[in-house]
């Protein structure tokens, strides 16, 4: 004999009750992923990037210095996020020579454009730090950059007083043949730790973590290190640029301020 | 006999934060599952992770979802590493948006984890200036003396009735001044101290933890902590006569019954 408990009001009311839960969950959970798919409500939420920029840079000071480590510090691996290895034929025929015929060019809103080689870039003052690299994903690795200081760089090309942001052109397309690309502000790139690094772990940078020279920009999350560079342009605006929003996630939607 | 049990900011207060907690906590485990480990300390070492959840294949080319915790590994096919034939920590129905999306998920959390600190920093400014610590919250010294016999009494399901149901018992006190005091600027510490910009700031912060990869762990233990503790009081609001709570946490007013009884015998009498 099957006994059917429904047949028991107070179980019949349950059954209805959990059912309603367990329906009201799933619609608001299918109105919550409309939500995050309307334009306005990404929007909405995005103002807190702003909020967030201003209250950390109200609380932090502007040389405020991302903790450096020690060698006993640096990650046994450091893991390569993103592209390993670009496939467009100018870059591998730059690699293949060692990047001797690599040209670092800054241009845009700049009173003297010009063209660096790797040595001119060695050439530079430097800085050795050893920091945490922090992914947006959550996890984090430590190694030993060396680096031409930006700001000296900066300093040599006078940018325009109309110049607000310095935009990193890279190597590196994705599937869909877009380049990779970021910017920052001139609050990050005068900070003492933003770099062009050529060095990890005391050795050329290799191929996977950027050659010839990825982006140190501490205080921010890995996606603003941007590798494989091959032109700095300073801009006053990045919104006529590829998709507007200033980098390549950025233009997928993560925050352009990257500093949580 | 009706008592008016809750002001209007702290039921203002307490339903905002049943919509955070619900937004965060989901919206924190989509941002989990874009690397879904923990870490002792300030790096991320991939062969020892504290816990990971991964999709495996068994030789017979089966899918299966293994969580490791501190190097012992259980089989969570279908809940934690693979559930609906995707490699993912959180299955889909407990995360925000539900599909893997790392960039809005980022955008709930980050969004609503101001809603929830300007609503916590409220609550606290009006709970000090307005003595509701004080009055309510804070457990007392008489609290303490009985705290033997709430227990007991909690266990036993038999709860205060009369002018005892008017104030919170020790357990309560302690588990809201915890919560308060405790687990809400734990989660929100945890939480800045994964923000490189703010660890420039502040450096001994994620230090305090042992570092950002511990601080993100405190980070997930103090949200399923939080998890815990709406278990239990959802529990207790549910056998401590559901109607009656709900409807002094959304009017204000509380019903209290006379000493002794319970509803039944007042419905007889």
């Amino acid at each position: 004999m099957t006994s059917r408990p429904a047949a028991n009001p107070t179980v019949d009311r349950r059954r209805f009750l959990s059912r309603a839960f367990q329906a009201t969950g799933l619609l608001l959970l299918a109105g919550c992923d409309n939500l995050s798919r309307s334009d306005w409500f990404q929007a909405l939420l995005g103002k807190t990037e702003q909020v967030t920029k201003e209250a950390q840079r109200v609380l932090s000071p502007r040389q405020a210095m991302a903790k450096e480590f020690t060698l006993d510090d640096l990650s046994p691996v450091f893991p390569a996020n993103g592209t390993s290895d670009p496939e467009s034929e100018e870059y591998q025929a730059l690699a293949k020579n060692g990047f001797a015929g690599w040209k670092l060019e800054i241009g845009g809103l700049v009173q003297t454009p010009s063209r660096l080689s790797l040595d001119e870039l060695r050439a530079l003052p430097s800085r050795t730090q050893i920091t945490r690299h922090d992914c947006v994903e959550g996890w984090s690795a430590i190694a030993k950059w060396k680096g031409g200081k930006l700001s000296e760089l900066l300093e040599r090309v006078r940018p325009l007083p109309s110049a607000r942001y310095i935009v990193f052109h890279c190597a590196d397309p994705d599937e869909d043949g877009r380049p990779y690309y970021e910017s920052i502000d001139f609050e990050d790139a005068h900070h003492p730790q933003t770099i062009l690094a050529y060095e990890i772990n005391d050795l050329a940078l290799p191929i996977q973590h950027g050659a010839p020279v990825r982006l140190r920009v501490e205080r921010q999350l890995g996606y603003k290190q941007a590798k494989y560079i091959m032109r700095i342009e300073l801009v006053e605006s990045f919104e006529s640029i590829a998709g507007g929003k200033g980098g390549y996630w950025e233009d997928q939607g993560y925050e352009w301020y990257a500093g949580i | 006999m009706r008592t008016y049990r809750h002001t209007l900011p702290v039921r203002l207060g307490h339903w905002l934060n049943v919509l955070c907690l619900l937004i965060l906590i989901m919206s924190g485990l989509q941002i989990f599952n874009a690397h879904p480990a923990l870490y002792r300390g300030d790096r991320s070492d991939r062969d020892r992770p504290l816990l990971s959840m991964r999709a495996v294949m068994t030789e017979s080319g089966e899918r299966r979802g293994i969580t490791t915790v501190l190097g012992h590994p259980f089989d969570t096919t279908g809940l934690l590493g693979y559930s609906s034939e995707t490699r993912r920590g959180f299955p889909s129905w407990a995360t925000l948006p539900g599909p893997q999306w790392l960039a809005m998920g980022r955008r709930w959390h980050l969004f609503f984890a101001w809603v929830f600190v300007v609503n916590g920093l409220l609550f606290g400014l009006h709970a000090f200036f307005s003595r509701h610590f004080w009055r309510d919250l804070f457990p007392k010294w008489n609290d303490w003396r009985n705290i033997g016999r709430d227990v007991r009494n909690h266990l036993a399901f038999r709860h205060p009735t009369g002018e005892e149901a008017t104030r919170y018992n020790v357990m309560q006190k302690m588990a809201y001044t915890g919560v308060v005091f405790g687990l809400g600027p734990l989660i929100v510490l945890t939480g800045l101290s994964m923000s490189p910009a703010f660890d420039a700031a502040f450096p001994w912060l994620p230090d305090l933890f042992g570092g950002r990869q511990s601080a993100r762990a405190v980070h997930f233990l103090a949200c399923f902590s939080f998890v815990g503790f709406m278990a239990v009081h959802l529990f207790m609001v549910a056998t401590t006569g559901l109607v009656n709570n709900l409807r002094s946490m959304l009017t204000g007013w509380y019903r209290i019954e006379r000493d002794g009884g319970t509803r039944d015998e007042q419905a007889c009498r």
